[in-house]
């Protein structure tokens, strides 16, 4: 029997560009003024000049540029959806192929965690105290840039370890925890005080950071993976705790032969791909619609393909059956398409009788997570369920703000998008706070 | 099929592409294959007095990733000793009797010295000799080289030493480190050569190495102006070159010119021989890609005089020299604009940013309905392809106000996306020359010219 070792199979996708594959990739670049790759990076990247600084060799200097408007860089390096963002808008789809500029910000900020450079200092001291929950993408981000701008900042995590998603929801294909955690230490060098195992709601009480902080922001995030109403959910298995043991305790992580994935997102694919990576005979997506109204980006799809991961669509999973406490199948329903539902794509009906079973040792469902169940906990005005904030990302409650996935009410939910709120949100706390001050460049 | 051969003040070859005097010519076996490789001739690298070589005697000039677009070096004339690189030039000529072999020479500025390695050089069957008065580094401190090139009295002295002696063709190599190559031309000329040959490589400090802060390259600690060549060299070249063809006395002299400079294509060959050179020597392209490039230099010049209905190198030689013009003869009221292809257009912006930032401000984005958008305004929170791509301006010029300066043109990465376009200016065709004689006023009075700019309807942007 093949012996699969999970730090060989899980390891990270693409190999770190050379200096020389860096260097030619850089200087195809055009240079593009107020080009469309900065347009449609959320967070704003000059793409044209970290570019150029590693077509330069001043590779410190590129960093700085990525940082400077995204701080988690090395991240958004790797799990950004750049087809759909700064790669796909590159002038050069039009000729030949784009610049791996995703690719090129991982080069320039990998030159820095992996040299200890620190391109940023703490700002000088406003004597101000600002209290972050949770340390995901935007938490940190929030963090960072407020302490760049010299406030005194602590950020309030509920896991043990800090960098949200991006330490535990991402493969290692995609992104190493390394790579997170040393996002973390960058802004803890700072000044940044992170405290972990701190829940909002349980040993920490919300009153006491308003009343101790002079503003808050909340990166809380979203919920667990909602619950499906069907006999025998008890046995089935969260997608994130899934992706989460493989990059915690990858050798603990018990993996089926034949694996049923509910959901056709980008976390069900991430799930597929560990299950097939570590030796599933057979994974299945079930999926409830069909290819043209899957939430999964299409290069991502792509990839699930090619990793051989099938596909079962117009199909509603109804129960999972069971022996002895083990998984033995899914039964499940055909559907159909029907009128556009409240999300405007077609609502699957179920066939009357088109009932049918897919054998099965293992199944994951990863649809979704839950709306932030903390925000009327608080007392915030919501919007569908997230927290409601207005453009400064401040919530119902005055000096409180909030980013990341738990106000996305609009658009899709992403690294890169709660990067852009950690720091629009930082911006606007520090103008709340010090008006006279000038924040750096919304 | 074109016929490429030519005659060169006597010299013949298959094709008019030789090595020139470098490295690449230094040994027999090196012209041997170049020859199997279908080189029509070859100068052999510089024969003369006793010299020794360094290490480390070549530096490159790197641009964007694009390597060697320019030499230099510091390399002496032939190492080698005088008998063997003797006895090699009599085998190669041999065993190629149609290919050409030139024999490029150097020694002390004595009469002697020159008739002594004259009298070798004929004895060894080659078809002709260069004079190097263009080495620029080492040979120079010891009085020869350039520091002959850049004295048009030592040039002709020297020549007159080598004419009284030599029977086959003598070819006088300029170069490029002066004001003019004309005065050296002459002097060669009124000294009896043959014919002429330049640009010999530019006085250049190729790099400052940043780590270390020593000259590169760096030989032993030390580093110094190297003689430069290579692709960024053809322009000046070209301009030497012309500088030739339209000088009175060198074009009734009638001696042919040996090009060379940069020519690294058929491309750059073929405006070199419009430009009246009627031999091309190569020496950096052969450096960087080998002897095997001389294929596709006979191809492609070979196909496109066939395109163009040239039959022979002759017909090409000197073709575009009419139109070497000065700046005061230049038609004033000659007018054209840059015109944005919006189909072929990427929308990089370089043309707005280049017109905008350094040229003459008349290009302006523009939004799907027609309004003028300023860069950057869009929204912080827009992002995603769709909206940067479908929200993106084209970039469009103001023809009214367009000087026609050619730099978006130039700076555009899309082939044929900017044209300039010829309009008529509404103005009677007028030179500087012209303006001189007719309202010298203008020429020296600003209020005089304001008055004829309004007369003429001339607006300055």
């Amino acid at each position: 029997m093949q012996i699969i070792r999970p730090e060989e199979v899980l390891a990270e996708y693409y190999p770190p560009l050379s200096d020389h594959e860096a260097l030619v990739e850089a200087n195809r670049c055009l240079y593009c003024y107020d080009a469309p790759c900065t347009h449609a990076c959320p967070t704003h990247i000059d793409i044209p000049k970290f570019i150029k600084k590693i077509a330069t060799e001043n590779v410190v200097g590129s960093a700085r540029t990525i940082l400077e408007a995204n701080l988690m860089g090395a991240t958004c390096a790797r799990v950004c959806p750049v087809q759909e963002l700064c790669e796909g808008a590159c002038v050069l789809n039009a000729e030949e192929k784009p610049i791996m500029i995703g690719r090129l910000q991982r080069y320039a900020t990998d030159y820095v965690y992996n040299r200890n450079i620190d391109v940023f200092q703490p700002g000088p001291a406003t004597g101000k105290k600002i209290a972050v929950v949770g340390a995901g993408p935007a938490g940190l981000t929030c963090a960072g840039e407020l302490a760049k701008l010299g406030h005194s900042v602590t950020v309030f995590e509920r896991r043990e370890l800090p960098g949200g998603l991006s330490t535990y929801g991402i493969i290692v294909l995609r992104e190493p925890v390394s790579v997170a955690l040393a996002e973390v230490d960058m802004v803890e060098r700072l000044g940044v005080e992170v405290k972990t195992n701190v829940e909002l709601g349980q040993n920490l009480s919300f009153d006491e950071l308003r009343s101790q902080y002079d503003a808050i922001f909340l990166g809380l995030g979203l919920g667990a993976v909602p619950a499906m109403g069907i006999r025998g959910e008890e046995l089935v298995i969260d997608g994130l705790e899934y992706i989460e043991a493989s990059k915690m305790n990858p050798q603990g992580l018990e993996v089926g032969q034949s694996v049923v994935i509910i959901g056709a997102g980008n976390t069900a694919i991430d799930a597929a791909t560990v299950a097939k990576r570590l030796g599933a005979e057979r994974v299945r997506m079930v999926y409830r619609r069909t290819e043209a109204e899957m939430t999964a980006y299409e290069h991502e799809y792509e990839f699930a393909k090619n990793e051989g991961i099938e596909y079962r669509f117009l199909t509603q999973p109804v129960e999972i059956l069971h022996e002895g406490g083990k998984v033995t199948g899914v039964k499940c329903v055909r559907m159909e398409l029907g009128a556009p539902d409240a999300s405007g794509r077609p609502s699957p009906q179920p066939v009357p009788g088109a009932e049918f079973i897919i054998p099965a040792d293992q199944v994951v469902k990863a649809i979704g997570q839950e709306k932030p169940s903390l925000a009327q906990t608080l007392g915030l005005a919501t919007e569908k369920g997230y927290i409601r904030v207005n453009d400064d990302l401040e919530t119902s409650l005055p000096g409180v703000y909030a980013g990341g996935d738990c106000v996305r009410a609009k658009g899709s939910a992403s690294t890169v998008m709660a990067v852009q709120d950690g720091k629009l949100a930082a911006f606007a706390i520090h103008r709340k706070l010090v008006p006279q001050g000038v924040a750096a460049d919304d | 099929m074109a016929d490429l051969r030519i005659n060169f003040a006597g010299i013949k070859s298959p094709n008019p592409f030789w090595l020139a005097s470098a490295p690449p010519s230094n040994s027999g076996a090196q012209v041997h294959k170049a020859f199997e490789a279908g080189w029509g001739g070859a100068v052999w690298k510089t024969i003369g007095a006793p010299v020794l070589n360094v290490s480390n005697r070549y530096g490159a000039w790197h641009y964007g990733g694009q390597k060697m677009l320019a030499i230099n070096n510091v390399e002496l004339i032939s190492d080698r000793p005088l008998e063997v690189n003797l006895a090699e030039i009599r085998d190669v000529k041999r065993h190629w009797p149609d290919r050409a072999v030139v024999v490029s020479a150097m020694v002390e500025s004595n009469p002697e010295a020159w008739r002594d390695i004259i009298l070798k050089i004929e004895d060894t069957g080659a078809d002709g000799i260069e004079l190097n008065y263009g080495c620029p580094h080492g040979m120079s401190e010891r009085g020869m080289g350039a520091a002959v090139g850049q004295v048009p009295e030592y040039c002709e002295q020297i020549t007159r030493w080598v004419m009284d002696v030599a029977r086959i063709p003598v070819i006088v190599k300029l170069t490029p480190n002066v004001a003019s190559v004309v005065p050296p031309a002459k002097a060669a000329i009124a000294a009896g050569a043959n014919a002429l040959s330049l640009i010999n490589t530019i006085n250049s400090i190729v790099a400052v190495d940043l780590d270390t802060l020593e000259i590169t390259p760096n030989i032993g600690g030390k580093g110094g102006h190297g003689g430069y060549a290579g692709p960024a060299v053809k322009p000046i070249a070209l301009n030497m070159l012309s500088s030739l063809g339209t000088d009175e006395t060198v074009r009734q002299s009638g001696l042919p010119i040996s090009g060379m400079g940069g020519i690294s294509t058929w491309k750059d060959a073929a405006e070199f021989l419009l430009l009246g050179a009627s031999s091309l020597q190569v020496c950096t392209a052969v450096m960087h890609y080998g002897f095997r490039i001389i294929e596709d230099l006979c191809d492609g010049l070979s196909s496109w005089m066939d395109s163009k209905g040239f039959r022979t190198i002759d017909e090409v030689v000197g073709k575009s020299l009419h139109r070497i013009s000065d700046f005061k003869d230049f038609d004033l009221s000659f007018r054209a604009v840059a015109r944005i292809d919006p189909d072929k257009c990427i929308q990089c912006n370089l043309c707005y940013v280049a017109c905008n930032d350094t040229a003459h401000q008349c290009i302006d984005l523009v939004d799907a309905n027609g309004n003028l958008v300023q860069p950057y305004a869009y929204d912080v929170r827009s992002n995603g392809k769709h909206e940067a791509v479908s929200t993106r301006p084209q970039p469009v010029v103001r023809e009214d106000d367009c000087v026609g300066c050619r730099l978006c043109y130039n700076v555009c990465p899309v082939e044929d996306c900017i044209k300039m376009v010829e309009l008529p200016s509404g103005r009677a065709s007028v030179t500087w020359d012209q303006l001189s004689k007719n309202r010298a006023e203008v020429t020296t009075d600003w209020d005089a010219m304001k008055k004829y700019r309004q007369e003429e309807g001339i607006e300055i942007h």
